[in-house]
């Protein structure tokens, strides 16, 4: 009944609930809000929609069919899991923030018109941002700013599309269906979307941010805003050419910031551009083969991308530290965590058998279907990549290399962190073996099998001589060390140079201001030494300056300003 | 899968390392062998090419990392980069005196270039 009114409701009541419990009770409502929301789903029929009228506007804040049904699912699980991961961490505005994130999440691809679409859209934005704050400290608050500027800046370029597009003659109003770049507003819409989906240029807020957040937090942010973004490019603007040389480039970037970035956590957030990527090529593609690859790779992605976020926040947790220089040999006191760890990076690199395999290969053959060798050539190398940062780089400096000063101290994380990436790697293999299982939730129907031998060859072949190429280049010490260092992205354009011309501008101001300011005090000073070097001036001003004086002027003053009032 | 006696563990003793790089190279020489022997059905006439994927894989990897060590050469900057930029500014000369207004600006400068010849 309830969910009549949106399916996240569950897990947006929960994030207010949780607010006022504490204890078991915390633990109880945390676990039961994503459990509801995903069980509520059952009863949705695809194809039925539920409309209100507000302010004069038609809504539909419920619109079901099968791609917002698959990715009401994944929200549900992502969240299941990422609560469980969190449920040692006793900080409520964390708990409240990243149900609520959720919630909008479910809201969002559930939103069957642009202006609910909106509404859940800023909600992202903005709960999102407090799991950023929470980690506490001037850096993530900082980042935490710049990160809400641009999802909020996301937010306001939807609304101004949304609106040209809903009041252009013949247009279909406010309902969110394809939208497309010709359609009036189409282009704002479209960088509303690419913001959030880390489009390159536009893609700092995510690099920049998500690192800094908390070890929970990160898990949380890693599965929510992103997929929602991926979720409406699919709906508003799938087919659109550009895309696919815009996914190509995602694919392609980041793995080069990736092989030089020393934070772990930070090198899984260019790897998730990475993974985007694809994603985006498969919708540029826009046939029923690409779109089910890149949701499909959407699905999987939150899965072993949150497993990788998962383990490197249990290293950050047990730790207290992240970076690539000053971790390694910790396999030998988190060994669990260490397996987990390669579950994830096995499936993010698309090992046969582990879930990035059976989407990932869906994308590639789609593009090669339709012709696009350049693109096709890219996202092998792209693959290749991946697995090559984010598959053994994640892995072999946080736990293997040389041994680090945390290994003497350094033990396995609590239980609940375990439990959720224990679960979480599950899945990717679940998904791996038994690909019909996801399969079965997309949106068009397919007959395609990745288990064929030409594809399990080609694809072990490609990863193999990866894995060898980086093995050379480690021996032979080619291959570059990590440094603590930061590296200039995209963002030095407003972190540095906007930044440091603002400022020199407010110096100058600063400056001039203060020097007409000594202008004038010199100015009056002299005046007032002229006063004085003249005994009559002198005693009329001492009248003048005197208490009672002063208060007749003020009075005389208010009856004139109260005689004008009346006038 | 881990010797998990008193102090010694799995990767300490240098013989297993190379043990594990050695069966790396043996199934990669394995995995080229397959291509000549199976036949793998191909869409794309360079797919057809024996060991295509195994060397795409192989030079897309060094390649990859001799660009992002280049990379670095631009982009890599000492690690406190931008706060040291913040401090700087935000260190609002309170002193109108422009030797101290100049002072902690200065380092920034420096400091660039020096961390781009870093590498």
């Amino acid at each position: 009944m309830m969910i009549e009114l949106t399916p996240a409701l569950p897990l947006l009541l929960g994030g207010l609930l949780v607010a006022v419990c504490r204890g078991r009770l915390r633990a109880l409502v945390m676990l039961l809000a994503p459990l509801l929301g995903g069980l509520l789903l059952g009863s949705l029929e695809p194809g039925s929609e539920q409309t209100m009228q507000l302010l004069g506007f038609e809504l539909v804040p419920v619109r079901v069919d099968r791609l917002s049904l698959l990715f009401g699912y994944l929200f549900h699980l992502a969240a299941f899991i990422g609560v469980i991961y969190a449920l040692h961490v006793k900080d409520p505005l964390q708990d409240v923030a990243a149900l609520i994130y959720a919630g909008s999440a479910v809201g969002a691809v559930f939103a069957g018109d642009l202006i609910t679409l909106f509404v859940f859209w800023e909600l992202l934005a903005i709960s999102s941002s407090f799991l950023i704050f929470a980690r506490g400290g001037q850096l993530a608050l900082s980042s935490g700013l710049r990160y809400l500027f641009m999802q909020v800046g996301s937010g306001v370029l939807l609304l101004a599309g949304v609106i040209i597009f809903a009041r252009a003659p013949g247009s279909s109003g406010y309902s969110f269906d394809y939208i497309g770049l010709d359609a009036p507003g189409g282009w704002l819409i479209f960088l509303a979307f690419g913001i959030k989906s880390a489009f390159p240029l536009l893609h700092t807020w995510l690099t920049d941010a998500y690192p800094e957040a908390t070890p929970s937090g990160t898990v949380f942010l890693s599965a929510f805003t992103t997929k929602v973004a991926i979720y409406a490019l699919a709906r508003g603007f799938a087919g659109t050419e550009l895309l696919i040389y815009i996914g190509a480039i995602m694919a392609c970037f980041p793995i080069f910031y990736a092989v030089i970035e020393n934070d772990l956590r930070r090198v899984l957030a260019y790897s998730l551009i990475n993974q985007l990527g694809f994603m985006v090529v498969g919708i540029g593609v826009g046939t029923e083969l690409a779109v089910n690859g890149a949701v499909a790779h959407a699905f999987n992605d939150v899965l072993f991308k949150g497993l990788l976020m998962m383990s490197m926040g249990a290293v950050l947790q047990v730790t207290g530290e992240i970076r690539g220089s000053e971790l390694g040999g910790l396999y030998k006191k988190m060994p669990k965590t260490a397996m987990l760890c390669m579950v994830g990076a096995a499936s993010i690199s698309a090992f046969p058998l582990f879930s990035g395999f059976v989407s990932k290969s869906m994308v590639v053959a789609a593009v090669l279907d339709e012709g696009y060798q350049l693109v096709w050539l890219a996202l092998l190398f792209a693959a290749a990549g991946v697995f090559h940062h984010a598959g053994i780089k994640i892995p072999f400096f946080a736990f293997f290399h040389h041994d680090s000063r945390y290994v003497a101290s350094a033990h396995e994380p609590p239980t609940n962190m375990l439990l959720a990436m224990a679960l979480a790697a599950l899945l990717c293999i679940g998904i791996g073996c038994f690909p019909q299982l996801l399969y079965g939730l997309l949106p068009y129907p397919m007959q395609y099998s990745p288990y064929d031998m030409s594809h399990v060859l080609a694809q072990t072949q490609l990863l193999a001589f990866s894995a060898l190429a980086f093995t050379w280049l480690k021996l032979s010490g080619i291959y570059p060390d990590e440094m603590k260092s930061v590296n200039l992205d995209a963002d030095w354009f407003y972190r540095g140079f906007l930044y440091e011309r603002w400022n020199a501008l407010v110096v100058v101001v600063h400056k001039r201001s203060q020097l007409l300011w000594q202008g004038l005090c010199q100015l009056f000073s002299l005046v007032l030494r002229k006063l004085k070097s003249n005994n009559y001036v002198q005693a009329v001003s001492v009248s003048f300056y005197t208490t009672g004086t002063m208060i007749l002027w003020l009075l005389s003053m208010l009856a004139l300003t109260l005689i004008l009032y009346y006038l | 899968m881990k010797t998990k006696n008193t102090k010694s563990y799995l990767f300490d003793d240098p013989a297993k390392v190379r043990l594990l790089v050695r069966s790396l190279v043996v199934v990669c020489v394995l995995l080229f062998g397959l291509d000549l022997l199976l036949h793998r059905h191909v869409e794309h006439p360079w797919e057809a090419l024996p060991g295509f994927y195994s060397l795409y894989g192989f030079v897309a990897c060094v390649v990859l990392v001799l660009l992002a060590k280049e990379l670095r050469k631009l982009v890599m900057r000492k690690a406190d980069y931008y706060q040291q930029r913040t401090d700087s500014i935000l260190d609002p000369d309170p002193d109108p005196d422009p030797d101290i207004a100049e002072s902690p600006a200065n380092p920034a400068g420096p400091v660039d270039t020096q961390g781009a010849d870093d590498d």
